[in-house]
């Protein structure tokens, strides 16, 4: 039987999650026999032109061309699936949505007309059906070999949607919330890291976009009480998945 | 008049995407353009209105293969506007973290992007088959490295535990002497790499470039010193921006940097090792010695075998901070914010990495630059191109074009970096 054919295709993002499946150094070389690789620019040059069962797409639309290219891959993908807080939410650069562009790009370059950009990055699934999406900024490598893994034997994945709070609380982590009074969004935020920041006396500040069920509000009223700003309330759900609904809609109400 | 053309769809094994457009006359390149137009992803413009302390946070996720260098060089930068310096074991715990970051991804270049070059292999995959050895030896070394920052900062990408004036967390002895059997191990992996790397043919380019990297009284440079170059530039990194101009280009979505006067500079690991190579471990010294580096080098390709010799002061260096490592009584220095400006620059496994931010009374961002080492060395790569003419036009078009690439990869460009699709283009004029 011939090998499954994987392509990973990259949008605006860091790079960070399809590097996630390079970090894999104890599972890559197997990986490498198990499925033919048969698109992934960053790893090698031998371009297969497809089709693909499985595509892994990375990073957020945010140009012309880019809306059209991610439908020619979904034409050419049996299976498809985002990895990454860009690919699923946007990403940090979703910040653009919410703010004068052309502004913006002055601020960056002295010939805005140069560049060919979208005044909005939107998420893959805005533009085409996607079959699975992976949150994480970046992803959780142990989940993008389960995600693969699954897809490749026509499982679902297991993974959890619920809150990293309760990730935390299964590790066994000291609250650091209510121990410690810091502000954390693990209780309106997607697991898949492992309760991370906490084990480190940090709080979680989202970067795996909300959970199922995202109970924003009354978190966004108990950081008040704990005397964090509106401001700061309404930057710790401005970043990595900013224009995922729920957060959005927690910072707009402590926009001043 | 034959017209060559060479189209290649994407540039494989950099990170991000770009492409080059190369016109050659007979035997001399005529326009050569390093195209990055990945999608600009404003960093500069969303850091405006952010909290002075999110800079580590925001600015990691310009880069996935080397966060910790955006996390460090913000950080710095941020404590230079707030007049706060950070010292004793965070200062090593930071350098640790940097030596994690440099070793992955010194490794990830040498042996999985770029060694496939020197022996026409598609990828490490193929090269895999038939070195299998040196292959999941260097898989060990890079896990090594990302055992540090994952130990250190949470996990390998975007690490969670650093803060302006620290970190969350201090890890205990016990956490990081737990690293030590796999970096010695990865310590004598790492020769045999290099002495593997050596082997490989090297094609005979020099040029005279300007070299400019840090330059630190005692250590080899990583997150400070002064901005030294083999021109003369002897400069506080306060004055980047008098020395070093950016400026826009129409077929990049990077800016391109020169020094003002004189024009384009490399930054990266040859320079490091030309200007520093007196500040070596030991070890790291000889290494060098038995490969037949020496300050003298002018040669891009042969930064591959530099790489190397970093790796193994990387290991040397985490080795000997994990063995001195004695607990800080605080993670992380107080903070007060001010209003101010401050400047960092530190060395990213690809090169300088200026950071400036300009903060409120809150400490809140007013404008912010950010100079990443790839976009400092897109125009040099563009004159190496330049100046292979005569090396190119000996090539049949396929193997120029492979040349080509090759002598991009030199650089471990990361294109993501400096904000950016890579589709190769290369086009021969020849007389009629």
């Amino acid at each position: 039987m011939a090998r499954p054919k994987l392509a990973v295709w990259k949008f605006a993002s860091c790079d960070g999650c399809q590097l996630s499946l390079l970090d894999c150094e104890d599972e890559l070389l197997a990986v490498a026999e198990a499925i033919d690789i048969a698109y992934f620019p960053e790893a090698t040059s031998h371009v297969d032109p497809g089709p693909y069962d499985l595509s892994l797409v990375e990073g957020s639309i945010t140009t012309p061309h880019d809306a059209e290219r991610i439908r020619e891959i979904r034409a050419l993908s049996t299976t498809l699936i985002t990895i990454g807080a860009c690919a699923t939410s946007g990403g940090i650069q979703a910040l653009r949505n919410f703010r004068d562009h052309a502004e913006m790009m002055a601020a960056v370059y002295a010939r805005p007309d140069y560049i060919d950009t979208l005044a909005t990055s939107t998420a893959i699934a805005h533009h085409i059906p996607v079959d699975f999406e992976l949150r994480g900024c970046p992803i959780d490598k142990r989940q993008l070999l389960e995600v693969v893994s699954a897809y490749l034997h026509g499982r679902k994945p297991n993974v959890r949607a619920h809150s990293t709070c309760i990730e935390c609380k299964m590790r066994g982590t000291v609250c650091v919330m209510v121990a410690k009074g810091q502000p954390c969004l693990g209780p309106v935020t997607h697991a898949g890291c492992g309760a991370l920041c906490p084990t480190f006396t940090r709080g979680c500040y989202g970067c795996f976009g909300p959970s199922d069920a995202p109970q924003t509000r009354p978190l966004g009223e108990r950081l008040i009480a704990l005397g964090t700003t509106r401001a700061e309330v309404r930057r710790l759900f401005s970043t990595f998945n900013a224009a995922a609904e729920p957060f959005l809609e927690e910072a707009k109400r402590h926009d001043d | 008049m034959t017209t060559r053309t060479i189209e290649v769809a994407v540039l494989a094994r950099v990170e991000g995407e770009g492409a080059l457009t190369l016109v050659l006359d007979g035997a001399t390149v005529v326009d050569a353009k390093l195209k990055l137009f990945e999608p600009p992803r404003l960093f500069e413009a969303l850091m405006r209105g952010r909290a002075c302390t999110e800079a580590p946070d925001i600015t990691a996720r310009i880069c996935g293969i080397c966060p910790v260098a955006y996390e460090m060089s913000s950080c710095h930068a941020v404590e230079d506007a707030l007049g706060v310096s950070v010292g004793g074991a965070l200062r090593e715990l930071r350098r640790l973290l940097y030596c994690g970051e440099w070793i992955e991804s010194h490794v990830l270049h040498m042996v999985m992007l770029h060694a496939p070059d020197f022996l026409g292999f598609p990828d490490a995959m193929t090269l895999a088959k038939h070195h299998p050895e040196r292959v999941r030896g260097s898989l060990r070394i890079k896990k090594a490295g990302n055992a540090i920052v994952a130990t250190l900062g949470g996990r390998e990408i975007h690490p969670v535990n650093v803060k302006v004036g620290g970190f969350y967390r201090a890890p205990r002895r016990a956490e990081l002497a737990a690293l030590l059997p796999d970096l010695r191990a990865a310590r004598a992996e790492a020769e045999e790499t290099l002495a593997w790397l050596a082997t490989f043919e090297f094609p005979t380019f020099e040029r005279d470039y300007e070299l400019v990297s840090l330059r630190h009284p005692t250590e080899y440079p990583m997150n400070e010193g002064r901005l030294v170059s083999t021109k003369g530039l002897d400069i506080d990194v306060h004055d980047f921006g008098a020395h070093i101009h950016e400026h826009q280009v129409a077929h990049s979505t990077a800016l391109q940097a020169q020094i003002v006067g004189r024009g384009s500079y490399q930054s990266g690991p040859l320079a490091r090792f030309v200007q520093n190579a007196d500040r070596l471990s030991p070890g790291a010294a000889a290494a060098a010695a038995r490969v037949g580096l020496d300050p003298s080098c002018r040669n891009p390709f042969r930064m591959l075998l530099v790489r190397g010799v970093e790796t193994i002061y990387a290991l040397d260096e985490a080795i000997r901070i994990i063995e001195a490592y004695a607990p800080p009584a605080e993670s992380c220095v107080p903070l007060v914010m001010r209003a101010g400006t401050g400047h960092a620059v530190t060395e990213a496994p690809r090169g300088i990495l200026y950071h400036r931010y300009v903060l409120d009374e809150a400490g809140i961002v007013q404008d912010a630059q950010i100079a990443p080492p790839t976009s400092q060395n897109q125009r040099g790569i563009e004159e190496d191109l330049l100046a292979m003419g005569p090396m190119l036009a000996s090539l049949s078009l396929e193997a120029a074009t492979r040349r080509a690439e090759h002598a991009i990869r030199n650089y471990d460009p990361c294109i993501s970096c400096s904000t950016h699709f890579l589709t190769l283009r290369f086009e021969q004029l020849g007389t009629p």
